[in-house]
């Protein structure tokens, strides 16, 4: 691209042509607020009207998210005509908008509220009618509340980038509009794989998550047995929710503040990840041997179940049967945990801090339960569980780290930590399919070639004289390419590993929001980089293991010699494997 | 798909293929299906969806921005009223409140033996003729308040 010369607020500089105004004025360390543009200008539909400067060559004022830079152009941001305008717009918007802000999820992180101080907003500048409200919060995930949506349309824009799907879309006209899905529907009865990847991105309390707060409250006053177990991904994001870098890796300090929360216990989800990799593992290769559906898929991510049970209704035989990692913990707490301790399921409650809102759902599925106890009782994001360390009072940057708890449940492997990005399960499955089919561990450990943030990645085994081929996908846009393959006959694979969010759970939709604006510390480019800053503390935790294959896991081969007998037994069938079933996309209402 | 019959489904895919090659096919398909049955209920939007690649949600959105499709079956007879600044000025807002009351349903709304459906019409480009009425593309000039009840009568002779 060719450099063109410009001027913002005076001083010249040199841009790449093409370039927004709202890019270039990044680019050259100036700020214009936006409530619209999303990283790289993702959305930008010029909707909120809060990035308005002055440019020369245009009338009037201009919405840098979508106006280009041309060669001379002399941009003004600060000129009393464009603060008075953004200020306006903001105005506008605030007179439309829900001010409850003491009882809203986006508190301390919402963007409207950023972009009011910094305009200097007054308060009740247009009082009139307010458009007619619709709460949805019928699902157990995802809460829509259109008081507070500014009409923005990052969230369609993000349904279409990750998934390629569009559950939600502007409805009516003018004063009228909304965001919803189509007939102002709840996500309940639409095609909603509910990752949350939409509320990651809202700038205000339109969209959140459904809070597990209170459940968990209640069963620790009712004096249950309340045990939580933490997915992979959680470590390697909690430390952003009191300040820290992103990237710092707080195991120690996130077991240390559950401790003091009042679990009773506090399991790691990896230790039944490293069992998922065992059934997985098994799973495949009696598929492989006995003729089965192959590619077999990975069922981990609930996202992507729920993407599959309505959008490939016909493929659901690809699906491992395999439960997901904490739903397998949470059906071993009740009956094997249980039983050894003393402990009456009935008065056992599994908290599972995750960093994903399809979680939240998946818990409910009558499926994963047994006796008419589910597996798991309550799932709270990693923002939740961030509430309840500030809440019980406690410094997170202070505690000193503490180990998980390690009785007959609860240690893991490398392998297991893995599963927190993309290409983790894969690599962690190859690690004890290759020892499986070989007699030999893998070595090197570390399969790179599954790693890194390509949407879709391949890569072929020689295990054994046999040839294994697999596939790693991260959000639908991607898994659609491979799962299409399969539809036409054509797919190539043994096995294929898809995670609902692009990047993986890393970036799930129950991750702390990166919002740049409140992370003045963070690099600019930090949209592009927090994946893999994330994932490097997970693949940092792998290497610092001394067991890093899950089949290696002294835990495991003794849940196995002591109750469960072999991997796919009938006893691991009944508590660790699941059904799907193909959903209708609009159930009538 | 439970409630569209093959025909119905046949029918809609070949409105689609008319235009399916053309680079925004979705406004033409929708004014053609809207021609064709009066309405655009959602399934019908999930086979449209199907062939443009266009969210659900998204067509939604151009169904319900455009007065011009409809999400429910309109009746036989559309009543159209010009409320454009003309008209206005010229009282249809009498006439359209006058239609109301007759048919016993608001703007917008169809009765419920499906003969009549009333909607309120931006300026129809008749001014001259101000307030106008069209009754199924029949235009009706300077239409006065007092002779409603026998246009609306005359239609109901000719039955559903």
């Amino acid at each position: 691209m060719a450099k063109i010369n410009i001027k913002i607020e005076g001083i010249p500089f040199q841009v790449e042509e093409g370039m927004t105004i709202l890019e270039a004025a990044k680019q050259c360390g100036f700020e214009i607020p936006s409530l619209c543009a999303y990283n790289h200008g993702e959305c930008s539909k010029a909707s909120c009207r809060v990035c308005l400067v002055e440019a020369t060559g245009a009338r009037g004022l201009v919405a840098s998210c979508v106006y280009p830079v041309a060669e001379g152009m002399e941009i003004t941001i600060s000129s009393p005509k464009a603060v008075e305008a953004r200020r306006l717009s903001v105005e506008l918007l605030l007179s439309n908008h829900n001010r409850n802000c003491q009882e809203c999820d986006k508190n301390e992180k919402c963007e409207l509220l950023h972009v009011a101080r910094i305009t200097g907003a007054r308060e009740d500048m247009y009082v009139g009618e307010k458009t007619a409200v619709t709460v949805d919060q019928l699902t157990p995930a995802i809460k829509r509340d259109t008081s507070k949506c500014v009409l923005c349309g990052r969230c369609v824009e993000r349904c279409k980038s990750a998934h390629g799907l569009g559950v939600l879309g502007f409805e009516n006209r003018g004063f009228n509009t909304i965001v919803a899905p189509a007939e102002n529907r709840s996500f309940a009865n639409s095609p909603c794989i509910m990752c949350g990847q939409c509320v990651s991105v809202c700038p205000t309390g339109a969209l959140s998550e459904i809070s597990e707060i209170e459940k968990v409250d209640l069963a620790m006053k009712q004096g249950k047995y309340v045990v939580v177990q933490t997915a992979p991904a959680v470590r390697a994001a909690l430390g952003e929710e009191f300040g820290m870098p992103i990237g710092s890796l707080v195991t120690g300090k996130m077991v240390a503040a559950l401790k003091r929360l009042g679990f009773k216990k506090v399991f790691d989800t990896n230790f039944a990840a490293d069992l998922t990799i065992m059934e997985e593992a098994t799973e495949l290769l009696s598929r492989v041997k006995n003729g089965g559906t192959l590619p077999m898929i990975t069922s981990c991510s609930p996202g992507w179940v729920n993407y599959a049970e309505y959008y490939y209704g016909d493929l659901l035989d690809h699906l491992s049967s395999c439960k997901s990692p904490h739903e397998m913990f949470g059906a071993i707490l009740k009956t094997y945990y249980a039983e050894k301790n003393g402990i009456d399921p009935k008065d056992m409650f599994v908290v599972s801090i995750m960093p994903c809102t399809a979680k939240k759902f998946e818990k409910t599925r009558p499926e994963l339960s047994k006796d008419g106890l589910q597996d798991v009782d309550a799932v709270l994001t990693t923002r939740e569980l961030g509430k309840l360390i500030k809440r019980a009072g406690i410094r997170f940057d202070k505690l000193l780290d503490e180990q998980f708890d390690n009785d007959i449940v609860g240690e893991y492997t490398g392998a297991g930590v893995i599963f927190g990005v993309t290409g983790g399960v894969m690599e962690a499955a190859l690690r004890t399919a290759i020892y499986t089919l070989t007699g030999k561990e893998a070595k090197p450990v570390e399969l790179k070639e599954v790693r890194g943030f390509e949407g879709v990645k391949e890569a072929s085994y020689n295990l054994g004289g046999m040839e294994v081929k697999v596939a790693v996908a991260h959000g639908m846009k991607n898994a659609k390419v491979l799962l299409d393959q399969i539809r036409e006959g054509k797919s190539p694979y043994h096995f294929i590993e898809i995670m609902g969010c692009p990047g993986g759970c890393v970036a799930g939709g129950g991750q702390p929001f990166v919002k740049p604006c409140f992370l003045p510390n963070e690099d600019a480019d930090i949209l592009d980089t927090y994946k893999a800053k994330r994932a490097a503390a997970l693949y940092t935790e792998d290497e610092s293991k001394a067991i890093r294959e899950s089949h290696n896991n002294e835990q495991i081969k003794k849940l196995y010699a002591d109750y469960l007998g072999q991997p796919n037994s009938h006893l691991a069938h009944e508590l660790l494997h699941t059904t799907y079933k193909a959903k209708e996309k609009f159930k009538e209402i | 798909m439970a409630h569209l019959s093959d025909l119905a489904v046949a029918k809609i895919n070949e409105i689609c293929d008319r235009y399916i090659d053309q680079p925004t096919p979705l406004m033409m398909i929708l004014s053609d299906i809207q021609k064709e049955y009066g309405y655009i209920p959602l399934d019908v939007q999930e086979i449209v969806s199907d062939r443009t690649g266009v969210s659900v949600a998204d067509i939604y959105g151009v169904v319900t921005f455009y007065s011009f499709f409809s999400l429910k079956p309109k009746g036989k007879y559309v009543i159209g009223c010009c409320l454009g600044t003309a008209c206005y000025v010229k009282g249809a807002q009498q006439v359209i409140d006058k239609f109301s009351e007759i048919l016993g349903i608001k703007p917008g709304e169809t009765t419920e033996d499906g003969m009549f459906t009333l909607d309120a019409l931006r300026c129809i480009g008749a001014c001259g003729i101000a307030p106008a009425v069209t009754i199924n593309g029949k235009v009706y000039p300077k239409v006065s308040v007092d002779a409603i009840g026998k246009i609306v009568e005359e239609y109901r002779a000719m039955g559903v």
